[in-house]
C-alpha cells in the first residue's frame, strides 16, 4: 500500500481546494478553449462575414443612391446612408456571433464534450460565465474586423474612437453572448436553437436601428425597439463612429436612441447592456447548475 | 464528513440504490462494494441498469432512494468531493476533436486542479502509457477510435483518481483493438494502484475482472469472482445440437431426471462430471443429433442459466441501448 500513500498528498490538496479558485481557473480553460477553436476555424470566421459585408456593399450602396434620387438630396442631416448604416453592421456581425456561440455547447452537448466539463469537480456556474466571455470575445473580434473597412464608407476614425469602440462592441457581445448562452443551456437540439433563433435574432436586429433611426417610428415599433438590447449597443456605437467622423452633434441628436423624449447618454446605455447581460448570464448559471 | 470506508473496507459502496423515472423502475435495488485495487466488472444486457448505476456512482443521476459512497464520500452530499477523486470513461466519446491530445489533456488537468509543478510531467506520463506521445501534436479529430478511446483512458487518469468508472470502455471497438485497450488498463491498474469499476457487456471481457456483479432488469442477480459464477452452473457444460429439440429434451428429462435449458436448435445440461455423462447421454437418445460438445462453464453459461436468457453482442451503439430500453420499459409497463 505504499504506492497509496504517495498518491495520498495530492489528493488531501485536492480535498481542500479553494472553489473560486478552481471556477476561475475552468472559467479562463473554458474561455481559452474557445479562442483557440476561433482560431483553428479561421474560414468559418471569414466566412460569417459575409452577411453583413453583403448589407453595408450592396444594400447601403443600393438604399445610398435611392435615397439620393428620390431628392431627399441625402439621408437625414446630409450624412450618407451608407455611413449611417455602418455601425449597425458592426452590430448585426457581433448579434450573429455572439449568439450563434451559444449554439457550441448544443454542438458540445452532441458531441459528448460537453459531459467531460459537466462531470469536473467544478461549479457549473464556470460553464455559463466561461461560454459568455468566450462567445463575446469572439463577437467583438467579429465586431473589430469590420472597423478596418471605416474608410471605404466615408468614416474617419481616431485612436480614441477606437478604443471606445472596443470597449462599446464588447459591451453589447456580452449582452448577447450571454443570451446566447442561456438559451443554449435548455436547449437539447439544433433544430430547437435555431428556431427559437429565428424569432429572437431576425426582430432583434431589424429592430435594433441598424438599417433606420429608432427616433420618429409609430408607437407601438418605438417600444419594441426599446426593449431590443441590440438598441443600446447600436446608437452608442454610431454615436461615436459618426462623432469621430465630424457629424455635428444637433444632427447627432436627432439620430440618438431616446428614452421618454431625452437623449439616452451612453454610459446609460452601457449600464443597461452589461445588466442585461448579467441577468442572463444568472439565468444561464442557474439552469446549468440544475441540470444532471 | 466521517470516513466511511473504514466501516467496510470498500472504495465504491452502494446500498439499495433505486433510479425510477416515473413509474420506471432502471434500477430496482442495489447493494454492491468494491474493494480498493480491484477490477470490478459491471455485466449486464444492453438496457439492464448499468449506465444508470454507474451515472449515478459518478454522480450524473440523483438515485430516487438508497445510498451511494465513493472513496468514503456520499455522492449526494458531496459531489464536487466525489468527482475530484474519480476519473470516468463514458460510453461515447467526450473529447474536443478540434483540439489536440495535448489540449484536451491540458484542459482536464486545469479542470481537476493538477498542481501546476506536475502538469507537464504528468501528461508527458499518461501520453507516453497509451503510446500517443508522438501524437500529441495531433488533432483529435485525425485519430482512429481506438486512439481516441486511449486518449480518453490517459485523461481518466490524470488527475490520480482513486477510481476508474469506464462505462463500455471498448464497445464498437473492433476485436484487435479491444484487446489493446485490456492490454493498457492491465498496466494502468498495475502502475497506478487504481481501482477499475466498469460495465461491460462482453462476456469474454468479464473474465479480466476481479469481481463481477451481474444486472439484469435493475436488479444484481449474483456477485462473486468469475470462478465463484462459473461455479454456480454446478460442473461441466454439455450442449446437444439436434433437430428435434423438444423429443430431445423430452427424453433427457425422464432418462436423467435433469432439466435441460433450450437455446435456440441447443440443449444445455449441466452435470458434475461431464466426460462420463456423454457416452450415457448419447445410448439413452433416439433422436438423431448432430453434435455434442462438453465444455468448462463459461460466463456466458452464468448468464443463461441465472436469466434464462442469453447476452447478446450486439453491435450497440446508442439507438440499440435505446431500444432495448424501450423494449425493456414497455414490457415492464405490460406486468
Amino acid at each position: 500500500m505504499s504506492a497509496q500513500g504517495t498518491r495520498a498528498a495530492p489528493l488531501t490538496r485536492h480535498a481542500t481546494v479553494d472553489t473560486r479558485g478552481a471556477t476561475l481557473r475552468a472559467i479562463y480553460m473554458i474561455w481559452r478553449r474557445d479562442l483557440i477553436r476561433f482560431w483553428r476555424d479561421r474560414i468559418r470566421v471569414v466566412g460569417s462575414l459575409a452577411q453583413p459585408l453583403l448589407f453595408l456593399v450592396i444594400l447601403g450602396t443600393g438604399l445610398s443612391s435611392a435615397l439620393r434620387g428620390a431628392g431627399g438630396g441625402a439621408f437625414r442631416g446630409g450624412l450618407d446612408y451608407q455611413t449611417f448604416m455602418y455601425p449597425g453592421i458592426i452590430g448585426m456581425a457581433v448579434l450573429f456571433s455572439s449568439i450563434f456561440s451559444g449554439m457550441s455547447i448544443i454542438w458540445d452537448r452532441e458531441f459528448g464534450f460537453l459531459k467531460e466539463v459537466l462531470v469536473a469537480p467544478i461549479d457549473r456556474s464556470a460553464v455559463a460565465i466561461g461560454k459568455t466571455l468566450g462567445g463575446a470575445t469572439q463577437a467583438t473580434f467579429q465586431g473589430v474586423i469590420l472597423l478596418l473597412l471605416a474608410p471605404f464608407v466615408g468614416v474617419k476614425l481616431n485612436p480614441l474612437a477606437v478604443l471606445e469602440l472596443l470597449g462599446l462592441t464588447f459591451c453589447v457581445s456580452f449582452a448577447l453572448a450571454a443570451v446566447g448562452v442561456a438559451v443554449a443551456a435548455r436547449m437539447r437540439s439544433m433544430m430547437g436553437f435555431q428556431f427559437v433563433l429565428n424569432f429572437l435574432v431576425q426582430p432583434a436586429f431589424f429592430l435594433s436601428g441598424a438599417l433606420f433611426p429608432v427616433t420618429g417610428l409609430p408607437a407601438w415599433m418605438t417600444a419594441l425597439t426599446r426593449v431590443d438590447p441590440l438598441s443600446y449597443g447600436v446608437d452608442p456605437i454610431r454615436r461615436v463612429v459618426l462623432e469621430a467622423s465630424g457629424v455635428p452633434s444637433p444632427v447627432l441628436d436627432q439620430l440618438s436612441m431616446t428614452l421618454s423624449g431625452h437623449v439616452v447618454p451612453i454610459a446609460v446605455e452601457v449600464g443597461i447592456l452589461l445588466a442585461f447581460g448579467l441577468v442572463l448570464m444568472g439565468v444561464a448559471v442557474l439552469s446549468f447548475r440544475h441540470q444532471d | 464528513m466521517s470516513d466511511s470506508r473504514a466501516a467496510s473496507g470498500a472504495v465504491v459502496e452502494a446500498r439499495g440504490l433505486v433510479k425510477s423515472y416515473g413509474k420506471i423502475e432502471a434500477v430496482r435495488g442495489i447493494d454492491l462494494a468494491v474493494r480498493p485495487g480491484e477490477v470490478f466488472g459491471f455485466l449486464g444486457p444492453n438496457g439492464a441498469g448499468k449506465s444508470t448505476t454507474i451515472s449515478i456512482l459518478c454522480t450524473l443521476l440523483r438515485p430516487t432512494a438508497g445510498q451511494a459512497l465513493v472513496a468514503g464520500i456520499d455522492v449526494t452530499r458531496d459531489p464536487g468531493g466525489v468527482r475530484s477523486r474519480i476519473g470516468l470513461v463514458f460510453q461515447d466519446p467526450s473529447l474536443d476533436d478540434q483540439l489536440t491530445a495535448r489540449e484536451n489533456l491540458e484542459f482536464h488537468a486545469f479542470l481537476y486542479n493538477v498542481p501546476r509543478a506536475e502538469r507537464r510531467t504528468r501528461i508527458d506520463g499518461v501520453l507516453e502509457m497509451v503510446e500517443l506521445k508522438d501524437r500529441e501534436s495531433s488533432q483529435v479529430k485525425t485519430f482512429s477510435g481506438g486512439m481516441k478511446r486511449r486518449l480518453e483512458i490517459a485523461r481518466g487518469i490524470l488527475h490520480y483518481p482513486q477510481v476508474l468508472f469506464l462505462d463500455e470502455p471498448t464497445l464498437g471497438l473492433d476485436p484487435q483493438t479491444r484487446s489493446h485497450i485490456w492490454a493498457y488498463l492491465d498496466d494502468l491498474r498495475k502502475r497506478e494502484g487504481i481501482t477499475l469499476f466498469m460495465t461491460t457487456h462482453y462476456m469474454d471481457e468479464a473474465e479480466f475482472c476481479d469481481r463481477i456483479a451481474v444486472i439484469d432488469h435493475g436488479k444484481i442477480i449474483a456477485q462473486g469472482t468469475p470462478d465463484e459464477l462459473k461455479a454456480m452452473v454446478g460442473g461441466d457444460v454439455v450442449v446437444v445440437t439436434t433437430r428435434e429439440v423438444v423429443a430431445a429434451a423430452d427424453q433427457i428429462r425422464r432418462a436423467f431426471e435433469l432439466e435441460p435449458i433450450v437455446d435456440g436448435g441447443r440443449l444445455r445440461v449441466e452435470v458434475p462430471d461431464g466426460a462420463s455423462f456423454v457416452p450415457r447421454l448419447v445410448r439413452e437418445l433416439t433422436v438423431p443429433l448432430s453434435a455434442v460438445t462438453l465444455s468448462r462453464p463459461s460466463l456466458d453459461d452464468v448468464f443463461l442459466k441465472l436469466t434464462g436468457h442469453a447476452i447478446r453482442d450486439e453491435g450497440a451503439g446508442q439507438m440499440d441501448q435505446m431500444r432495448s430500453m424501450v423494449a425493456m420499459w414497455s414490457r415492464r409497463g405490460r406486468r
